[in-house]
């Protein structure tokens, strides 16, 4: 490696990088980042927008730093006057037609133009012609097009062609006339082409989704991981006054770089809805958690249970359903919801999967029972555990003959026959981990307060242990989690703490593990 | 020139010999006159030694920049196991520049000879000639010669009965200026939109379809038979002045002057001489005023920088400017210099390819404040203002669009400043005679 490692001084700090990479990366490394428009981590560079203009010296131009790749002993200025003159001019050409209307628009306050021109550019503008005017145009799908604000850096023409591989969008014009333009009958309904929406640097790619909702200011962001499917997409969770506002993509180079699927930015809905479960039930009549796991422990008395887990609970939400089985003698079985896989063409491994659960993998790391019929093998009399919402799916007829039904969830359920219901928190109302199709553990964090007396999953699970006599002995996810790495094998070597953002891989599954 | 004057005496005719002699478009005649000959000889030749004599030449690029076309060629390394590709670049979008044109019109089977050899030299077996699609008839022409020479087996899989293969294709452009930047052109001639590419990688080393390419003028490479007749020392005797220009060179003349149309003088000829004897000097009763001598990217000259020049390339910079394309743009004493840099800035607004942000957005406002002055509208802050934004229009983009906006602009606010600040006065310039349109 020795060899191919390239030593260089930016803004006066040695930085040693592998041959090939671009100065903005190198600088990246170096703790400076070059202003920049065109160029994405996640795109094919372009060097149009000219934006990150730096002095080399010994170079007789001002280099593009992303587009000039790294030389032996080069001595890089990004802060250098010629180089914050050339900065400052390109912000003032791309503010000439470019609107002041940033207290409208919805990138106000993660825009890139209002960030490098407070940074970096003039405090006025020499502009004294009119300024150019069209529409704005919808794109189909979440897209909107404002075209008066649009600096032409063809990000979002160059995750349609080279990353979704799809021919959607393209400049269009010459000269200042140019605006990019959508092919006639091709609505950005594609997959992932919600993307664009955020690698737009500016305000001219909006999601129609979020538009005028909340700026961006007001958000309060946490770190998650998509449910959707079983790829688990890393997610920021942006919320406002306790509800989530939207989804937008974490970059994880494992698993996601810097995408997510527009079926999984949209499941953000699904945690804003009323119906919640907010108090235990007994009978159908509210009632408190001691009450309620009372009762629960009483219907399981003498009785075989039978558990169906939802494949979208959390490691350790199922590690304490696996441990619950063991202590009534139940199996416990899951059912995956199916739809079409997605790939994102241009990255690797990177697709919305057709297993439409968050957690399916350890479901079968738990040795857990995949099955279409998870009612099979019940006898009457039987007690049923459904852990996760799944007892909507299961129907009123198949459950008539049972002793008991335990529901734990997050809705209210719609069936009268559940002896007890208990209610827990959604994903993003806790904490824990999911277990991803390459075997990769990644953490969630709580984002929103649970409604009402809702608890974290494997609170209550771990409470229903206790009251059938197993005292669990850990009072946060954290230490379920470690229990559940000393307990399962493939888990073995992990820990809550080191797993940090981006996840690691659980035992045998490094071959295939992204 | 020969079309559609006489020759003048002190032209030194090589490439524009046979400028209006129908005969000479068709294989028969072209063969009379010495045609083929050249490639027959060079495909005799190791590749290799076809380059230094075209190197010995001096024969440098006719395009505009001049870069020394041997060395260009010798780039190119044979046998890398990758396809070499040779482009022609007839795309002559460059206003005031319509050298090419005749060479094509006249003379096809010159130029399909020259990109033969090219290609052999440069271990191609393909050669691409880009037509400005406007120029209808030159590729009538070439597409005609092409057939004859596909059918007399002077092109194809037995190029000449060596069995060596050279195919030459004509694609005809669509219409764009930057399609003259010679990576727009070739993702123009990939099917791509016309713009152009960053470089590094130059195209000796990724150009067309990602192959090493050469690209060359069709002035450069319609000369490159003659070198091969009549030898290097004899190109490079062809000069009056710098050893560093050889040759001759053809000169596009335009503008306000007695004899406009296009003349073949050797390197070094005295510009003086040129404007007044050769082109007849101005129209009855009217002055020069300057001259813009290598189409309309390279800076103004006063006629006192223009009558001093040696036309080479080391003469025109000598003088403030550059030979460029050899498109020489004359204005009398009746043109208005503003409206003149006005109309240059919206040439180049409405031909940028809209990918870098100084080009894009500093070649219109550049136009709009230009427009704004010529309509009696403009302030002395516009003059300060035009300067600054053309320095950040300069050595900052991807290619040299925007430089050349920039460079018109400057020169002609340099050199004729008085006029513009007249139009900001409201005094009419005293510069600019009466006369009816001419806006002052």
């Amino acid at each position: 490696m020795a060899e191919n490692t390239v030593n260089l001084t930016i803004e006066g700090r040695p930085v040693s990088v592998p041959a090939g990479t671009s100065i903005l990366e190198a600088a990246k490394t170096a703790g400076v980042l070059i202003p920049h428009y065109c160029y994405h981590s996640g795109l094919p560079v372009a060097g149009v927008c000219r934006m990150c203009l730096v002095e080399v010296e010994k170079m007789p131009k001002l280099a593009p730093a992303c587009a000039t790749t790294v030389g032996e002993g080069q001595v890089v200025h990004v802060y250098s006057e010629k180089a914050l003159e050339a900065r400052k001019g390109v912000l003032e050409f791309l503010l000439i037609n470019h609107p002041l209307d940033c207290p409208i628009c919805d990138q106000s306050g993660e825009c890139e133009l209002q960030d490098y021109t407070f940074a970096e550019g003039r405090a006025d503008s020499r502009y004294r012609e009119p300024k150019r005017f069209d529409p704005a145009e919808d794109f189909g799908g979440d897209v909107l097009y404002v075209k008066n604000r649009c600096i032409l850096c063809t990000r979002c023409v160059r995750f349609m062609d080279d990353v979704h591989e799809t021919t959607a969008l393209a400049v269009v014009e010459r000269g200042d006339r140019a605006f990019i333009g959508k092919a006639p009958d091709a609505d950005l309904t594609q997959p992932w082409a919600a993307n664009v929406v955020d690698l737009c640097p500016v305000g001219a790619l909006l999601s129609k989704d979020f538009l005028n909702k909340a700026r961006a200011w007001e958000l309060d962001r946490t770190a998650s991981v998509c449910t959707g499917c079983s790829q688990g997409c890393n997610i920021t969770v942006e919320m406002r006054d306790n509800a989530v506002m939207r989804f937008k993509p974490r970059a994880n180079e494992h698993v996601n770089k810097f995408f997510m699927c527009d079926a999984g930015r949209f499941s953000y809905r699904d945690l804003n809805r009323a119906d919640r479960l907010e108090h235990p039930l007994v009978a159908g009549m509210a009632a408190d958690w001691e009450t309620a796991l009372a009762a629960a422990a009483k219907a399981l008395q003498g009785r075989k249970a039978h558990v169906v887990a939802s494949p979208s609970l959390s490691n350790e939400a199922l590690y304490l359903l696996k441990k619950l089985a063991a202590k009534t003698g139940a199996t416990v079985r899951y059912h995956v919801a199916q739809g079409p896989e997605a790939p994102l063409p241009g990255v690797d491994d990177l697709a919305l999967r057709a297993d439409r659960a968050a957690n399916a993998t350890a479901c079968e790391l738990f040795g857990f029972t995949r099955t279409d019929d998870v009612l099979a093998g019940l006898n009457a009399g039987d007690v049923v555990i459904a852990a996760g919402d799944v007892l909507e799916g299961l129907g009123a007829d198949a459950l008539a003959k049972v002793g008991a039904v335990i529901a734990i969830g997050t809705l209210r359920p719609t069936t009268t026959v559940a002896t007890v219901a208990l209610p827990i928190a959604t994903v993003v109302e806790e904490e824990g981990t999911f277990t991803n199709l390459r075997g990769r553990v990644q953490r969630f964090l709580q984002a929103k307060q649970a409604p009402g007396l809702a608890r974290p999953s494997w609170y209550v699970l771990a409470d229903l242990l206790a009251s059938l006599g197993e005292k669990a002995g850990f009072h946060t996810a954290s230490e379920a989690f470690d229990a559940l790495a000393v307990g399962e094998a493939p888990f073995a070597g992990l820990s809550y703490g080191a797993l940090a953002l981006s996840g690691a891989v659980v035992q045998g599954a490094a071959a295939g593990a992204k | 020139m020969g079309y559609p004057h006489k020759s003048h005496p002190r032209e030194t005719a090589v490439l524009s010999k046979y400028f209006g002699d129908a005969e000479a478009r068709t294989l028969d005649g072209w063969k009379k006159r010495g045609g083929y000959r050249a490639l027959e000889q060079a495909l005799q030749m190791a590749p290799a030694d076809v380059v230094n004599v075209v190197k010995d030449s001096g024969l440098r690029g006719r395009g505009g920049a001049g870069f020394p076309t041997g060395v260009k060629w010798s780039f190119m390394k044979i046998g890398d196991g990758k396809p070499h590709y040779l482009c022609c670049n007839a795309d002559e979008s460059e206003p005031g520049t319509f050298k090419d044109r005749e060479i094509m019109r006249w003379t096809p089977h010159a130029l399909i000879e020259g990109c033969a050899v090219g290609a052999y030299a440069i271990g191609a077996e393909t050669a691409y000639i880009y037509v400005r699609g406007e120029f209808t008839e030159c590729i009538r022409r070439l597409n005609d010669a092409l057939k004859e020479a596909y059918a007399a087996n002077i092109l194809g899989a037995n190029a000449m009965g060596t069995g060596k293969r050279i195919d030459v294709y004509v694609h005809s452009g669509a219409g764009a200026y930057i399609c003259g930047e010679e990576t727009a052109l070739m993702n123009s001639l990939e099917g791509k939109r016309g713009n152009p590419r960053i470089k590094p990688p130059f195209p000796a080393v990724a150009g067309l379809f990602g192959m090493p390419t050469t690209i060359n003028n069709v002035e450069t490479l319609a000369a490159v038979p003659h070198i091969l007749i009549n030898g290097a020392e004899w190109y490079k005797a062809m000069s009056l002045s710098s050893p560093k220009s050889t040759g001759t060179k053809l000169f596009s003349v335009c503008g306000n002057v007695a004899r406009p149309g296009n003349y073949e003088i050797v390197m070094g000829f005295p510009f003086k001489d040129f404007l007044y004897d050769l082109c007849g000097g101005p129209l009855p009763g009217r002055k020069f005023k300057g001259v813009i001598p290598g189409g309309c990217s390279v800076p103004i000259q006063t006629m006192e920088e223009a009558e001093a020049t040696m036309m080479d390339y080391e003469g025109f910079v000598a003088q403030g400017t550059m030979l460029g394309s050899g498109g020489v743009i004359i204005f009398d004493d009746a043109q208005s210099i503003p409206r003149m840099t006005a109309r240059h800035a919206r040439f180049y607004a409405h031909e940028s390819c809209a990918q870098c942000t100084q080009c894009r957005e500093g070649t219109a406002w550049t136009t709009k404040i230009l427009d704004r002055i010529v309509a009696g509208q403009g302030t002395f802050e516009d003059l300060d203002t035009l300067l600054e934004m053309a320095e950040n229009m300069t050595g900052k983009t991807i290619c040299v669009l925007s430089d050349s906006c920039a460079t018109v602009v400057v020169s002609a606010l340099q050199k004729y400043r008085h006029e513009f600040e007249a139009l900001i006065t409201g005094k009419r310039s005293s510069s600019v005679a009466a006369t009816p349109g001419a806006a002052a």
